[in-house]
């Protein structure tokens, strides 16, 4: 389990990095928190020829805030997210804080980074659900300049995203701040990649839930929304959410990857499960 | 049987709760494993290993392999005389086949061992095994026990049918028609799925060939430093003296180093053939997939039960899926064997019978895991237990109760030929079902919240262990463990060194030897070191494995110690003129009784080292002494029980309490003991609820790293709280009996019965481990009784 022979650069600025990924070719790769790439390196899964560590760009790493919008520098390690509790900075995005301590353990949410996390867009990961459930949008720095992707348009299957080799993700713009969130995930052993997570977000309007998003993960090959249940419950009265329905329609809409038949029957029911727990859960921020 | 220990010796260590020695250096990460023993020298080997499950092998071109830099040779079974180990019973019912130590002509598992790359890393090591290319004509794998019977190409050609041992050791012309006049017959088939022990170290070795010596040193992370070096001078044609096996810590072992593999043997030939210090860790997807697994078997069983809920004979089938060899020392024959010897556990049953196979497969070779077979026999004789009781309305506690072997039955023999010694069968169910009822468990089970179901599952059962060679003769080894030889030393600064056979994974011998060794010299333990795993500084020994180590180990030390005692008193009775008969060792001092008259034992010691012309009645010099053990093996015993809750939604289960009722005689350190415990019990609820090498249909291992297998973290452990029983057992003078693999036997047992009895109102049991989320939505599934009905 030693990762194949690799050359190792290290980049120190945005434009660095890009000019020698571009340079060096498609054999190459960024690395940032190596929390993904090494284990798929020791594997010998991956075999980069050389690598370019991104980790000392400095102007990567911070959270701000830009009108609605939550602006989150990709190396932004995910412990910092966790950590970042502040109201007037999280306003709105307070279930961030709450996903990240889903990831992993502690030592690997010290080291790995949010855009490590996205480009590597693992269906079950926290912050690609969250890109979705919070209409992120991406932004790359690539030879011919900048670009931006939305979370929608992002993943294009399994472990693929929209950014092509040559291009550095540098930021996450989450524009759509919520009043009420939750997180519902399963796995089976503390700390492990969900087997299936559901997030629900949605303001409250005169007592009517509305910007109603539900995101599902690890069931499919990527993080889907639940396109029927959030219409079902979009305009519905607080004291009479269809949680039932949403449910339903949650696990009948998703197509697990699983093709055993009772591990796939298994994924529907815990959607099921996971949409109510996390409804319930969702309508309870509001209240406080 | 051994003499006692005097009356009036003062056993003041034993007992005590002692930190142990050990953990200050393994918690503060200055333990010394293989891998951490320094080398300027050493080359790094690694394997190149099938990704093919079965087939003929046409070729293997290692030269481009040769041209990689660093690169310092490529051996195969040819460059090592393919050499084989050989692990067999000398048993008509045993078929012997070998394991070539480098695949030979054909390959039987994904992951066995084509060749051995030699490089100056194990990086280019690892790059070379990329650039080593052959040819392997692919047959259709055995992968199920059940795939045997329609795939022509026999994995052994010795075994065609591919059942490499097939025991019918008991057996009973008058059951079936017992069974057939039988109340109730339960009849059942239960499973249990493929486990791989995962210590936290995996193996590892460091050979090198001393021409001073004209020795073979291999460090070696192993539970059996002699039975290594017995198989890697037998495999390499080397007298024992040429080899000597050194064996640092070792993290963790379960049964799984209880084995020489074959890596270790090639490393050691490597390091023969090239005359170079050569070193190898295995990497943990070499550990999971191509070293050592166990416990898959299959029992189909059935039961006869009187009205009343009293066993009345027992029919098992039982197979176990043994992969692809028979590991050495301990055979293929090793999980039959114990599961039909042991199966009848702490109940009286008046017939038996059973047929008890190993059937050969394509994944790695079975070696014991802790436990070995007891966690399924016990899983068994409990849901057999749980479903009479269920059919004749009978309560779970008190069908187990009109079955258990009672006080006034000892010694009590049963039909599989075993005589039990004393233990607390029926005592240890008693206290376990009176502190359920204490803990309030029926309380909590109704006080589960909307959505969850909880249920409580109760198993009694016994461990064996400390099988000393009367036992272990019965199995035909050809080589039979058993004794062991402890030998102790004194120093002229009056500490004492000892050595045993016996060789630590991390249990914590050097605390608790020294406590036995302590109580009978009337020092304190922390003047006793304890020397193990080097062939050439202890006795020829059996190592750790069956909770033998504490019993024999243990009890020789106590011999050699008595027997220095006898000489420290002797001593101190011609320095103060006095009769030995009236010295006592005590508090650090030779003391006579009734004058107080006394000298320090580190005086003696210097006496005898340093002014030996004073002793003029010795006929020996020096304080040394050796002792032996050899029990025939004993029967611990406990009850366990676990409250559970499943989450309907989600479908997982959760051990919400955990209660251990623990009888393994004189306890020598509760600190040790309850450890054993706990960890045991974190291992079952593993086998029990997460952790399954599970396998493609085409041979291919699914779960290659900790992401896939999924070893139960302090998270999903339980609170377990520990009651005591002592029922001393005196085949050796401690009183002790082992213990080390109660908590895994006993766990899986406890928690399906927990959940049968969470899920009681589906028409459905689980009988199989690992239970999945899926499974409980399966069952949950299942229309309720009231609504079926
Ligand atoms: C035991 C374990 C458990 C884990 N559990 C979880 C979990 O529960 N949930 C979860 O979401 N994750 C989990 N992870 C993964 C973890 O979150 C990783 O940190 C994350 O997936 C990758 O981030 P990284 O910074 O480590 O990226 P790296 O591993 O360094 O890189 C990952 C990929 O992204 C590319 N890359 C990285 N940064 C950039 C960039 N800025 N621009 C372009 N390309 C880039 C790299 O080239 C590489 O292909 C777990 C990891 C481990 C080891």
């Amino acid at each position: 389990m030693k990762p194949a022979r690799f050359d190792y650069h290290r980049a120190s600025t945005t434009l660095e990095a890009v000019a020698l990924i571009d340079d060096l070719g498609e054999e190459a790769k960024f690395i940032a928190g190596g929390q993904s790439l090494v284990p798929m390196m020791n594997f010998r899964l991956a075999r980069p020829s050389a690598l370019i560590d991104i980790m000392h760009i400095g102007d990567l790493d911070s959270i701000q805030r830009d009108g609605d919008a939550l602006v989150v520098g990709a190396l932004t390690r995910h412990r910092t997210l966790e950590t970042s509790t502040d109201p007037t900075l999280m306003g709105g995005f307070a279930l961030l804080p709450t996903a990240a301590r889903w990831i992993g353990h502690t030592p690997i949410r010290t080291r790995g980074t949010i855009g490590g996390s996205l480009m590597h867009a693992d269906a079950s990961a926290e912050w690609c659900m969250m890109a979705r459930l919070f209409n992120a949008q991406l932004r790359l720095e690539g030879p011919r300049g900048r670009r931006t992707v939305a979370a929608d348009d992002w993943f294009q299957g399994m472990f693929s995203t929209a950014a092509d080799f040559n291009e550095l993700l540098v930021e996450i713009r989450f524009t759509t701040p919520r009043q009420c969130g939750a997180l519902a995930e399963f796995s089976r052993r503390h700390g492990d990649f969900a087997t299936a997570a559901v997030a629900v977000a949605f303001d409250v309007v005169d007592d009517r839930l509305c910007n109603v998003g539900i995101v599902i993960g690890g069931v499919e090959g990527v993080p889907v929304r639940a396109g029927e249940a959030e219409t079902l419950l979009e305009g519905a009265s607080v004291g009479a959410v269809d949680v039932d329905g949403a449910a339903r329609s949650a696990a009948a809409g998703v197509a697990p990857m699983e093709s055993e038949p009772r591990e796939a029957a298994y994924r529907r029911h815990l959607v099921d499960t996971l949409t109510r727990r996390a409804i319930h859960d969702a309508l309870a921020t509001g209240v406080q | 049987m051994v003499t006692l220990p005097t009356s009036g010796e003062s056993q003041q260590w034993v007992g005590q709760p002692l930190q142990r020695r050990e953990d200050a250096r393994f918690l503060r990460g200055t333990g010394r494993y293989t891998d951490d023993v320094p080398h300027a020298f050493a080359l790094h080997a690694a394997f190149v290993r099938s990704p093919i499950a079965f087939g003929v092998i046409r070729s293997i071109d290692v030269r481009p392999a040769l041209e990689i830099p660093g690169v310092i040779a490529v051996l195969t079974s040819a460059d090592l005389g393919h050499a084989t180990l050989t692990g067999f019973l000398d048993r008509d019912e045993f078929i012997k086949t070998a394991m070539p130590i480098l695949a030979n002509e054909r390959v039987r598992f994904v992951g066995e061992p084509l060749a051995i790359v030699i490089a100056t890393s194990r990086y280019i090591a690892e790059d070379a095994i990329e650039a080593v290319s052959y040819e392997i004509d692919e047959f259709d794998p055995i992968v199920a026990m059940d795939d045997a019977q329609r795939t022509p190409q026999p994995i052994h050609d010795e075994a065609p049918d591919g059942v490499l041992v097939d025991l019918r050791m008991f057996n009973d012309d008058e059951l079936e028609e017992v069974l057939a006049t039988s109340h109730v017959v339960v009849d059942e088939t239960f499973r249990s799925g493929r486990l791989q022990a995962a210590p936290m170290e995996g193996r590892g070795c460091l050979a090198e060939w001393i021409d001073r010596d004209d020795q073979l040193v291999v460090t070696v992370s192993t539970q059996l430093p002699h039975q290594v070096r017995t198989g890697i001078a037998q495999a390499l044609g080397l007298a024992e003296r040429q080899v000597r096996v050194i064996v640092p810590d070792v993290g963790g072992g379960f049964g799984f180093k209880a084995v020489l593999g074959r890596e270790e043997v090639a490393v050691a030939a490597a390091a023969r053939i090239l005359r170079r210090p050569v070193r190898w860790a295995e990497d943990r997807l070499e550990s999971l997939t191509a070293s050592f697994q166990g416990r898959e078997q299959e029992y189909t069983v059935r039961a006869g039960f009187t009205e009343d809920g009293v066993l009345t004979g027992l029919a098992a089938d039982i197979r176990c899926n043994i992969g692809a060899y028979s590991a050495f020392p301990f055979t293929c024959g090793l999980e039959p064997i114990m599961a039909a010897t042991e199966f009848l556990g702490v109940y009286k049953v008046p017939r038996y019978a059973s047929r008890s196979r190993g059937i050969a497969s394509n994944k790695p070779p079975s070696n014991a895991y802790r436990g070995v077979s007891r966690p399924q026999i016990v899983m068994v004789m409990e849901g057999l237990m749980d479903r009479a009781a269920d059919r004749l309305g009978i309560d779970r506690v008190e069908i187990r109760r009109r079955n258990t072997i009672r006080a006034e039955d000892f010694p009590y023999s049963g039909p599989n030929g075993i005589t039990y010694e004393p233990g607390s069968y029926l005592e240890a169910l008693e206290l376990c079902a009176a502190q359920v009822e204490a803990a309030g468990w029926r309380q909590r089970c109704e006080e589960a919240a909307p959505g969850f179901i909880r249920g409580i599952g109760i198993a009694n059962f016994s461990e064996r262990n400390a099988y000393g060679t009367a036992t272990m003769g019965l199995r035909r080894m050809p080589m039979t463990p058993g004794f062991e030889v402890a030998h102790l030393a004194m120093d002229a600064s009056g500490d004492v060194t000892l050595t045993s056979g016996t060789c630590s994974a991390g249990q914590g011998h050097e605390t608790t030897f020294a406590q036995i060794v302590a109580d009978r010299l009337g020092i304190a333990p922390d003047r006793i070191q304890l020397r193990q795993g080097d062939t050439d500084l202890t006795s020829f020994g059996w190592g750790t494995f069956a909770g033998r180590s504490l019993v024999i180990g243990g009890g020789a030390a106590a011999v050699a110690a008595r027997r220095l005692a006898v000489q420290l008193r002797e001593v101190a009775a011609q320095l103060l003129s006095v009769d030995a008969d009236d010295v006592e060792l005590v508090n650090g001092h030779a003391r006579v009784r009734g004058t107080g008259a006394s000298i320090s034992i580190d005086e003696i010691a210097k006496t005898v080292h340093f002014r030996s012309h004073l002793l003029t009645d010795r006929e020996e010099y020096l304080l040394e002494s050796h002792g032996s053990a050899d029990p025939s093996g004993m029967f611990s015993n406990g009850c366990h029980a676990a409250l559970v809750e499943i989450d309907a939604g989600t479908c997982a289960v959760q051990v919400l309490d955990y209660l251990v009722v623990e009888d393994c005689g004189v306890i020598v350190n509760p600190l040790v003991v309850d450890g054993q415990v706990r960890g045991g019990i974190a291992q079952g609820i593993g086998a029990t609820l997460y952790e399954e090498a599970s396998y493609s249909p085409d041979g291919q291992p699914l779960a290659g790293s900790f992401m896939s297998y999924l070893v139960p973290t302090a998270a999903e452990m339980p609170p377990i709280s520990i009651h005591h029983l002592e029922t001393p057992c005196y085949q050796t003078e401690t009183g002790v009996k082992g213990m080390g693999e109660a908590g895994t036997i006993g766990a899986p047992a406890v928690i399906l019965s927990a959940l049968n009895d969470a899920l009681r109102s589906r028409d459905a049991w689980l009988e199989h481990v690992p239970v999945t989320p899926a499974d409980i939505q399966r069952l949950l599934a299942l229309p309720t009784k009231m609504e079926s009905s």
